[in-house]
């Protein structure tokens, strides 16, 4: 019971972890960066959901609705202002840059709210349903299941509109793109807005039941980038599994060893996944 | 349609082509022949706007210069690259539709066209491209390119480690495709065949051009027999 217990609620948590990994996972597949403010704008995404809830009393899941977009059109900027500039140069140049922009993030977020953490409570957040003796989180369950359906979304778009497939095709060679007519600035443009709305929505979806805080990014950032390296780089499909498996490795560990175990568990695990198989479970031989 | 005058271009520092001089006529076969690493790619990428070059490339009366990679395929320049670079994750279908990107009205007869030259691609419509022969991969790349309305193709080495037998598919598809009114740019290292085909050709050594001709004087060349053809 104890299994069951640890497994369904380690894949509830892991379907958030593969959002935020999906949305990291699309802006390095597209263009070829690892973006280190990844953590920070779900950070963002936390503090949007705490505002909507105590200012408009807007439901924090309602809210996707307004965090979505916005979320969206802030990335298309800061990509338009910022990382277009650095598309094509080595990746220490891109990686000092983004940490730069996720520092500023987080600093004015400490600047703006102060360093206490809030709290997001709704009238469920600590409630359960019972299915069988088996207890599962009301906030969790939700969440998990906008994940599903925005992931789901996600793929339609991606491999059934045009400009879905131009996305996709840029992100399996970006100079056969451009030779398809493909304006591939505005496909990076693009990506880097859907990643940013996705981190934001997995920070949304994640404040109810997690502490709100400036800093609270790093801890996911470590988690996105793991899922990317563990699903392959740059795979869609291997971040979303890779999300689903942190989860349950988190929880398990918290089950059978204690909570304290749980990151380094994961970390043994993404060490042994670069020593054994560096492309991650579905990236292909020879991708980075 | 397109005149090229005093084309250098390279690779960062390094110059790889040397004041090139090409006309090319609405109609024609044009191909460049010379060994690996002389520039021909290099030229079709001068064109395609895929990397900076300096001299004059206008077409149509207009200059290229100036104009992004993906602004001058809506000129109807359609640059099929070396090594077919095919979406390999993509379906034949899927291949097709983003080679067709710019012409989402006309993707269904352009696709009827396409698998009507190459029946072999409507029997594989659903296979990934990344699994395809070579081959198979170069007649989904030159249709792939039918699929964008071209004006004027260029081709960077179709028959590269083509099989005899399909070298002869994709020579005879050039030739079928310049008759619908496709004007054709075809940078080759076979260089029998490529100049068989062509109505002018143009020998590139070391980023220069060293000799021009009709395709027929060209093959009987004495230069052209000694250096390309083993005679």
């Amino acid at each position: 019971m104890f299994f069951i217990q640890s497994l369904l609620s380690g894949i509830l948590t892991g379907g958030v972890y593969a959002l935020a990994g999906i949305g990291m996972s699309l802006v390095f597949g597209v263009m070829n960066i690892s973006n280190f403010a990844h953590g920070d704008l779900m950070m963002l995404g936390m503090y949007l959901a705490y505002f909507a809830f105590t200012l408009l009393h807007i439901d924090p899941y309602l809210s996707l609705l307004l965090i979505i977009p916005t979320a969206f059109l802030f990335g298309f900027i800061i990509e338009k202002v910022f990382i277009h500039r650095i598309i094509h140069h080595p990746h220490q140049n891109q990686i000092l840059l983004t940490i730069g922009l996720g520092l500023i993030m987080s600093n004015t977020a400490l600047l703006a709210f102060t360093s206490d953490p809030k709290i997001l409570t709704t009238s469920y957040s600590s409630s359960a349903v019972n299915i069988g003796g088996i207890s599962l989180s009301v906030p969790l369950l939700l969440s998990f299941a906008i994940t599903a359906g925005i992931t789901g979304i996600l793929f339609l778009f991606l491999s059934k509109t045009t400009t879905g497939l131009a996305l996709w095709a840029t992100s399996q060679n970006r100079e056969a793109a451009q030779l398809m007519g493909i304006n591939v600035a505005k496909m990076s443009a693009i990506a880097f807005g859907l990643g940013t709305a996705l981190a934001a929505t997995a920070g949304a979806l994640i404040a109810p039941v997690y502490y709100i805080h400036p800093l609270a990014g790093h801890t996911f950032l470590l988690k996105a980038f793991t899922i990317c390296v563990l699903g392959g780089l740059g795979s869609v499909v291997g971040a979303g599994v890779g999300g689903i498996i942190i989860g349950i490795v988190e929880s398990m560990s918290s089950t059978y060893l204690s909570s304290d175990w749980k990151d380094v568990v994961v970390f043994i695990i993404f060490l042994m996944v670069l020593l054994l198989r560096p492309q991650g479970l579905l990236g292909k031989k020879g991708e980075q | 349609m397109l005149n090229i005058k005093n084309l250098n271009a390279g690779y960062g520092e390094m110059p790889v082509l040397k004041d090139i001089n090409i006309t090319i006529a609405q109609g024609e076969i044009v191909s460049v022949v010379g060994s690996n690493g002389a520039g021909k790619s290099t030229l079709l990428k001068a064109i395609s706007g895929l990397i900076k070059s300096k001299g004059t490339i206008t077409y149509n009366n207009e200059s290229l210069h100036t104009l992004a990679a993906h602004t001058i395929v809506h000129r109807g320049i359609i640059h099929v690259p070396e090594g077919r670079k095919i979406f390999p994750e993509m379906s034949v279908t899927e291949n097709l539709i983003m080679g067709g990107y710019l012409h989402p009205k006309d993707r269904k007869k352009n696709m009827e066209h396409v698998f009507a030259l190459f029946p072999k691609l409507a029997d594989r419509r659903s296979q990934l491209g990344g699994t395809m022969s070579g081959g198979e991969q170069q007649m989904l790349a030159i249709g792939r390119g039918l699929m964008g309305n071209p004006k004027l193709l260029l081709l960077d080495e179709p028959s590269l480690g083509l099989s005899p037998l399909f070298t002869e598919v994709v020579f005879g598809a050039i030739q079928s495709i310049n008759k619908s009114g496709v004007t054709v740019l075809l940078v080759e290292q076979n260089v029998y065949q490529s100049l068989s085909i062509s109505n002018k050709g143009y020998v590139i050594e070391i980023g220069s051009i060293v000799l021009t001709g009709t395709g027929e004087d060209l093959l009987n060349n004495q230069d052209v027999k000694k250096a390309f053809l083993g005679m």
